[in-house]
């Protein structure tokens, strides 16, 4: 161990007196790779990895515990600081698990915005992850291109839900408003956009790019096995040869209604993960273009009709005694769901995002458990870096495309 | 008199409940479904209690069989992945956890939650031989509610840092924070003594301190910096400056050349 004293001052990021001869790199948690507030102790033989320890909690922020003090409507806005990057899917996620919670469903208006809005976030959360792991790996310019597509995601959101990032775009039992007036249009000229590029820019900069393929191909191999065993899902899975989606399996929403393939790669490395991104996205377009003829033929329902849960609409409100005691009871004390537990598994675009949550008839839940993908990404970070090279290491996590916002709740 | 606060559980309560307020519950249905059924007889001798809430089959076992329920519906019944792992407190009720195991069986796509109820001060045996998810899962169930569990390869704290005091989410720690949580800082990078110096912590960053003459300046009462506040007027005239004059002409070139 080093002594530091100021005189000798203390290396934090090195430790070089050890008897073994390897040397133990400390990494994050501000590293511009780290995706967030990551941080990895490594230990090195030579530029090999032989030990890592993801070592993470530098986010946070006590969310499950907010979310036994909030009611139910209250929490819906914290669920938003969980995947950043793709909000919409958090909102939806809780949402949905509540409304299973209550046994109610949303309306057929809300069911198409929500999947719209869900496809739109696994667009700009798929750009994002392109776009960071081409950064890290080097590709500078494919992070600016996939920025610019992202931009028009977020106008698309921020036309229908005012935000860019932290959306709450979904209610417990349906959506808050109705699309505006061309935002239709915009989104189908958005995915005609996304298609072009893809196989014009990012493919095209990317997919036979020597580089590339020399950092990625065979970099972080995950076995089916080990990739169920550590509990990876959503592109980590499929990335390993396991078909698994849980848009297809255990449909939600409208997703069983609708035509699209899930992309599987068995390469089980960094590049069949990226390819499996890159196709993911054309099904997510493929998906909208769907959805926008079906919006037209819905009623302009836009909340589910259960007065004691959810509030009535403004005007009945406005005009009814009796809907606004209900509206003014659900203020100001919250909504009481049947006693009992829930576990609501959601495909967020980096895995499987479920919501536990156990309800004693109270307004409050009295337990609500957020199963997040990137939580157990990370924990897989300790076996899958041993044995490969320092320069590597970027890469991995890069690929295991982890967002620290749901890893520390 | 003053309002009775139970200390076993200081979490929000509802500010009033309706004296004829029904709590319904969430219908628990017999298992039919035959893979299901193929689930429960296969651990038919480890289980207390086996029904079907919302779609998942719910299998209530004691919390010394837990290993052994486990390694059988991963090796019998197909349930490979364990997608989550946590408790929930009810140590205020009963002094036990619930403890609960949620599986995924990927070809069937079926899940199943394993669920015990384990005494205060108990430890539960690791499933992170079987479920190496487990290994993250269960070092996050005893950072947040300190519950032990044994044979974990490397049980330590993951998301609170490792000299912290309690386990906060359990139903008895302090919503506001304790004396502990909030000097954390301030202790461990500066030391105890320097509390009275640093004072306590402020998170309002749009706090206008009147009396601070450091930072703030009061228009029409100005001091110099540092200087005791002071309500006598003082007469500075303030020029009219533009902060960006763009009319103007550059008074220097960098480069000769150009």
């Amino acid at each position: 161990m080093q002594v530091a004293n100021k005189l000798s001052p203390f290396f934090e990021n090195l430790n070089f007196e050890r008897d073994d001869n390897t040397m133990v790199i400390n990494f994050g948690p501000q590293h511009p790779s780290a995706h967030g507030q990551l941080r990895l102790v490594l230990e090195l033989e030579g530029e090999q990895v032989v030990k890592a320890y993801p070592d993470i909690g530098y986010l946070h922020r006590g969310i499950e515990k907010m979310a036994e003090n909030m009611t139910y409507n209250e929490f819906l806005p914290t669920t938003d600081r969980l995947d950043y990057i793709a909000s919409t899917s958090n909102n939806y996620a809780y949402a949905l698990a509540v409304e299973k919670l209550l046994g109610i469903e949303a309306p057929r208006r809300a069911q198409v915005i929500r999947t719209m809005l869900l496809e739109l976030n696994r667009i700009i959360s798929h750009l994002f992850f392109v776009a960071t792991h081409a950064l890290d790996v080097g590709a500078m310019s494919v992070f600016l291109y996939a920025f610019r597509e992202r931009e028009f995601a977020m106008d698309l959101m921020e036309d229908y839900c005012g935000a860019r990032l932290t959306h709450s775009a979904v209610r417990i039992g349906g959506v808050p408003l109705d699309l505006p007036a061309g935002w239709l249009e915009n989104l189908a000229a958005f995915c005609d956009k996304v298609d072009y590029e893809l196989e014009h820019t990012y493919e095209a900069l990317l997919t036979e790019n020597r580089i590339w393929k020399m950092r990625l191909e065979d970099v972080g191999v995950i076995s089916a096995e080990d990739a169920l065993s550590w509990g990876c899902t959503g592109p980590m899975l499929r990335g390993s040869g396991v078909k698994y989606d849980i848009r297809k399996e255990e449909p939600y929403e409208l997703y069983s209604e609708l035509d699209f393939d899930i992309p599987v790669s068995d390469r089980c490395d960094s590049y069949g993960r990226y390819r499996l991104y890159m196709a993911e996205m054309k099904e997510s377009t493929k998906i909208l273009r769907q959805l926008i003829p079906m919006y037209s033929k819905t009623e302009p329902q836009l909340m589910a009709h259960a007065p004691q849960y959810i509030s009535a609409p403004k005007e009945e409100i406005m005009t009814q005694n009796y809907a606004l005691m209900q509206h003014f009871v659900l203020v100001t004390q919250g909504m009481r769901p049947p006693k009992g537990e829930v576990y609501v598994p959601t495909e967020s675009p980096k895995g499987e995002l479920g919501f536990y949550i156990k309800s004693e008839g109270e307004p409050y839940a009295y337990r609500l458990k957020c199963r997040a993908p990137s939580f157990f990404h990370t924990g897989l970070l300790q076996e899958l870096l041993v044995g490969t090279y320092i320069a590597d290491v970027v890469t991995i996590i890069g690929s295991t495309n982890i967002v620290f916002g749901e890893v520390d709740r | 008199m003053r309002k009775y606060v139970p200390k076993d559980n200081v979490q929000k309560k509802a500010y009033y409940t309706d004296r004829f307020h029904v709590v319904p519950r969430v219908p628990r249905v017999a298992v039919e479904d035959a893979h299901f059924l193929s689930v429960v007889n296969a651990v038919k001798a480890d289980i207390t209690d086996s029904y079907v809430e919302i779609g998942t089959l719910v299998l209530h076992i004691k919390p010394e069989d837990n290993f052994k329920v486990l390694q059988v519906l991963k090796e019998q019944c197909g349930y490979t992945q364990c997608s989550e792992q946590s408790a929930v407190d009810y140590l205020a009720k009963d002094n036990e956890f619930e403890l609960f195991w949620q599986l995924l069986n990927v070809t069937e796509a079926k899940r199943v939650r394993v669920v015990c109820r384990l005494a205060n001060g108990a430890a539960i045996e690791s499933v992170e031989s079987l479920f190496k998810s487990a290994n993250f899962a269960e070092r996050e169930m005893f950072d947040m509610f300190g519950i032990k569990v044994n044979n974990h390869p490397f049980l330590k704290r993951i998301i609170m840092p490792d000299d912290w005091e309690g386990h906060p989410l359990l139903k008895t720690y302090p919503l506001q924070g304790d004396e502990f949580a909030s000097w954390y800082e301030v202790d461990k990078i500066f030391g105890k003594e320097y509390r009275d110096i640093i004072g306590p912590e402020n998170r309002d960053p749009s706090k206008i301190e009147r009396e601070d003459t450091k930072r703030f300046s009061r228009v029409g009462y100005e001091v110099p910096f540092g200087a005791p506040y002071s309500e006598e007027q003082t007469d500075i005239e303030y020029s009219e400056t533009v902060l960006v004059d763009y009319n103007k002409k550059p008074s220097k070139t960098l480069d000769k050349r150009r």
